[in-house]
């Protein structure tokens, strides 16, 4: 399953839902706000290491660089283009985007 | 005097931001309530709190998602002496960012303090 978040972890709950919801071998793919998520030193950066234990974690680099966190991406966070995109949802068997 | 004062009529406006740039349409369309504030002469004052804080950010590259970098134009305000910009401290500590992280100078407040700031304005406006 790849799942899709497009909301800042600090204004919404929908990334802490997706990753409850998360099992273990999915990735999830941060776009649009939902790119906060991936920087480092953040309030959130803890739950996010966590994560990564289970499940691989994206973001899109246009969204990220967009928003000037080209910089803070934590290690661990892959990103990829509109491309790479693509070939996330080819490679999975569903997409679910978390709203 | 008195009557100057009433020709004169200026009120203290302050910008509330708590939206992220790009992903919602709110940060642009404060940025221009903004700017056609400021050439009626008010008191303007913006206040940064929970992922507003993120407009400032620097190092912002729209060219991937095609849209237009906005975050240059705080940088404008000066020019329309719009120089009183609050940013809560807390905000910016949640997301890993210092003032240093920011395109303009700025003043970074407690909550308290900006709850202070909100409560001497004549006309809130949220976004």
């Amino acid at each position: 399953m790849l799942h899709t978040v497009n909301k800042s972890p600090f204004d919404h709950n929908t990334f802490e839902t997706c990753l409850k919801f998360a099992r273990q071998g999915s990735a999830v793919l941060l776009i649009e706000d939902g790119v906060y998520a991936a920087a480092a030193g953040t309030a959130v950066s803890k739950q996010v290491q966590e994560a990564l234990k289970s499940v691989s974690i994206y973001a899109l680099k246009p969204d990220v660089e967009a928003r000037g966190m080209q910089n803070r991406v934590m290690d661990g966070v892959r990103l990829v283009d509109y491309g790479g995109f693509v070939d996330l949802v080819v490679e999975h068997n569903a997409v679910q985007s978390w709203l | 005097m008195a009557q100057e004062t009433q020709d004169r009529v200026s009120k203290k406006f302050l910008y509330v931001n708590r939206k992220a740039p790009y992903g919602t349409i709110y940060a642009l369309e404060s940025l221009e309530v903004v700017l056609i504030g400021a050439a009626f002469e008010q008191d303007v004052s913006l206040a940064f709190v929970d992922d507003g804080v993120y407009q400032l950010t620097k190092g912002q590259d729209t060219k991937g998602l095609e849209m237009k970098n906005f975050s240059p134009t705080f940088r404008a305000l000066e020019d329309y002496d719009v120089t009183k910009l609050y940013v809560e401290a807390e905000a910016l500590q949640a997301r890993g960012l210092t003032e240093a992280d920011l395109v303009v100078p700025v003043e970074v407040v407690s909550a308290q303090r900006m709850a202070e700031i909100m409560d001497g304005q004549d006309v809130i406006l949220s976004f």
